[in-house]
């Protein structure tokens, strides 16, 4: 039974209240924080912690925070950045649903290590009915004097605001954030100079995760060191994973970095294995945006030992037979799933979400988008395929912000490893209309 | 006969705008936008007609095009009008591992609009939305700030049904 440093009262009378929050330690590490440590400490703890940006990118939080402006006689701001819209990932709204204080006191925990005087949850507009938890939540804090003047007698002050977003995937890259917080279109802003030089109103500004910020209550309870206990190399601690598709239980589990992908998909301690008796058939581990695998790859890495669940092992092999950890949406398609038809829904949603500034991007997604409908729906040509491919590698590395790549990378993976049902489509139009758009046998992968 | 109906938040709506411009810096009032325009969206029938966010413009000291360029980017402001109830199924890859595009079909069948329509009625409109966070829940949708999961079709029956007949019960009170 792996350990759970955020989930462990998730099933808890009243956890959602104060009351219930506080019965189980809650607000443990807002007085050890403001009482016992200076905010440096504080940023210490989390820099030997090793936690990595839970939101996908995986970049050091600790060293995020040491690259805020501290001098720059302008307020600091911390943003959580709850606008999560990544395809596949749903563990931030079951935190923020279901025990809302683990993320206000991890807020004031983490706001008091940067200097902030007034800190921002961006939250997407589709989670209002979060917003309104999250807004009880916190006048509960500020009644219990958690949050507002010179918070437990420490000198510290907090002024914590939820903010909503209104249905925009762009918004959870943390300059279209900043934009969106100003009042504005989400339009991702050039890097440099960085948030933590320059962001909200041109102040230092840092944008974290919900998951990242959660965790940094169990790293000032227990210690940085204690973390970085768990796991495996540079990937310590706990994970969400958010998992769903063709599996018997889906949802959010909370995992010990280091397990084996096989034990996450097949053991009924997670995801119990493929629904319906079916084969796996491919994997996206991290969000829509990360290369999807098929079940070979997935299982095993390039040196035949089993790949887990941590950031390098999934990305070992890059992109030519490796992944990304991400967000840590993990999308199971069992045999009967359609890749062609899948790259196509993906390609739809990025080109939905493009903001529009970069040709390459607004482009590219629609051009894409388009030529993925051809085929799927039986007008595809084979010269398709590889202008699939050429319009994909036009578009990454060539613009502002990562959504791009991020729309790049499954067209990229699905040709990579699933050729031959692009091809199967062009070939054979006339069968891609089969009411369950069930494949003939030839066409099932090798089983390894 | 067309309604014309003078745009101007109820006091109730006033308070919450106050309260919302109130977590910013007082010369940022145009970061109040967004919430403002949801509130004004709930207000005035479910969108945002050129009224409306003239007014939200002029409530914020902005533009009148600074508020144009954000409705028209985000996609949960509808600058045309809509049914009484707006159903948005997610149509995203993990929704559609589990049923989606059928219950989408359902749905156009039991109410005889495509998707993007309004029953003629002005009771229902259907649309698609993008990941709204319910994967491991799917098939689902969303109507007003609510998320309605693990579809059926029979469970599609019953909640249509509930929310027509609330919405009568209100009109004629």
């Amino acid at each position: 039974m792996g350990r759970k440093l955020l989930l462990e009262h998730l099933n808890k009378a009243n956890i959602n209240t104060m009351e219930g929050y506080l019965q189980n330690g809650g607000y443990r590490s807002v007085e050890k924080a403001l009482k016992k440590m200076t905010p440096d400490e504080v940023t210490e703890e989390v820099k030997k912690s090793g936690l990595r940006g839970r939101g996908g990118a995986g970049f050091a939080t600790g060293m995020k925070w040491s690259f805020l402006d501290r001098n720059s006689g302008k307020p600091r701001y911390l943003l959580c950045n709850a606008d999560e819209s990544e395809p596949g990932t749903f563990k931030d709204r079951l935190l923020m649903e279901k025990i809302p204080h683990l993320l206000i006191e991890g807020m004031i925990v983490s706001s008091y290590a940067l200097g902030c005087r007034t800190s921002y949850i961006y939250i997407r507009g589709e989670y209002m009915f979060i917003l309104r938890i999250l807004e009880k939540a916190i006048a509960e804090a500020y009644a219990k004097g958690y949050l507002g003047e010179n918070i437990l007698g420490s000198g510290y002050s907090l002024d914590l605001h939820v903010h909503p977003g209104a249905g925009a995937y762009i918004c959870g890259e943390e300059t279209a954030l900043i934009e969106s917080l100003e009042g504005k279109r989400g339009n991702p802003r050039i890097k440099p100079p960085f948030p933590a030089i320059a962001g909200l109103w041109g102040c230092p500004t840092i944008v974290n995760n919900v998951e990242s910020i959660a965790a940094v209550v169990p790293i000032i309870n227990d210690g940085g060191d204690e973390y970085a206990k768990i796991g495996i190399g540079k990937s310590t601690g706990t994970k969400l994973i958010s998992a769903s598709g063709n599996i018997n239980k889906p949802g959010v589990y909370e995992i010990e970095m280091g397990i084996s992908v096989e034990e996450f998909i097949y053991s009924e301690e997670y995801c119990g294995g493929i629904k319906n008796n079916l084969e796996l058939k491919a994997c996206v581990p991290g969000g829509s945006s990360v290369p999807i695998l098929p079940k070979h790859l997935l299982l095993k890495m390039s040196d035949g030992n089993p790949r887990l669940m941590t950031y390098e092992s999934l990305s070992e092999g890059g992109f030519a037979t490796g992944s990304m950890l991400g967000s840590g949406g993990f999308i199971v398609y069992d045999e009967k799933a359609c890749i062609v038809r899948n790259t196509w829904n993906f390609a739809r949603f990025y080109h939905h979400e493009s903001c529009g500034q970069c040709s390459p991007c607004r482009e590219g997604t629609g051009w894409m988008e388009r030529v993925l409908h051809n085929i799927e729906y039986g007008h595809g040509k084979m010269e398709d395929i590889d202008l699939l491919w050429d319009i994909q590698r036009k578009i990454e590395g060539n613009t502002i912000c990562p959504l791009g790549d991020a729309a790049a990378w499954p067209v990229a993976a699905a040709i990579r490893h699933f050729r031959h049902e692009f091809e199967y489509h062009v070939k054979y139009p006339n069968r891609v209309f089969d009411e369950d758009h069930v494949y003939q046998p030839e066409m099932k992968m090798q089983k390894v | 006969m067309t309604e014309v109906q003078k745009i101007e938040f109820s006091p109730e709506a006033m308070l919450e705008v106050s309260r919302i411009v109130s977590h910013y810096p007082q010369d940022k009032m145009k970061s109040a936008l967004l919430p403002v325009l949801h509130i004004a969206q709930n207000e005035f029938g479910g969108w945002l007609s050129a009224e409306t966010m003239d007014y939200v413009a002029r409530l914020l000291h902005i533009h009148p095009i600074e508020v144009y360029e954000v409705a028209t980017f985000y996609s949960m402001y509808n600058t045309k009008p809509v049914g009484k109830i707006l159903i948005e199924v997610c149509q995203t890859g993990p929704c559609c591992l589990n049923g989606a595009e059928k219950i989408v079909s359902y749905i156009e069948k039991k109410l005889n609009i495509k998707v993007g329509e309004t029953t003629k009625d002005n009771m229902f409109t259907l649309k698609t939305v993008e990941c709204l966070g319910a994967c491991g829940y799917a098939p689902m949708f969303q109507i007003g700030e609510t998320f309605y999961e693990h579809l059926t079709e029979e469970k599609v029956d019953m909640i249509l049904e509930n929310l027509k007949q609330e919405k009568l019960k209100a009109i004629n009170n």
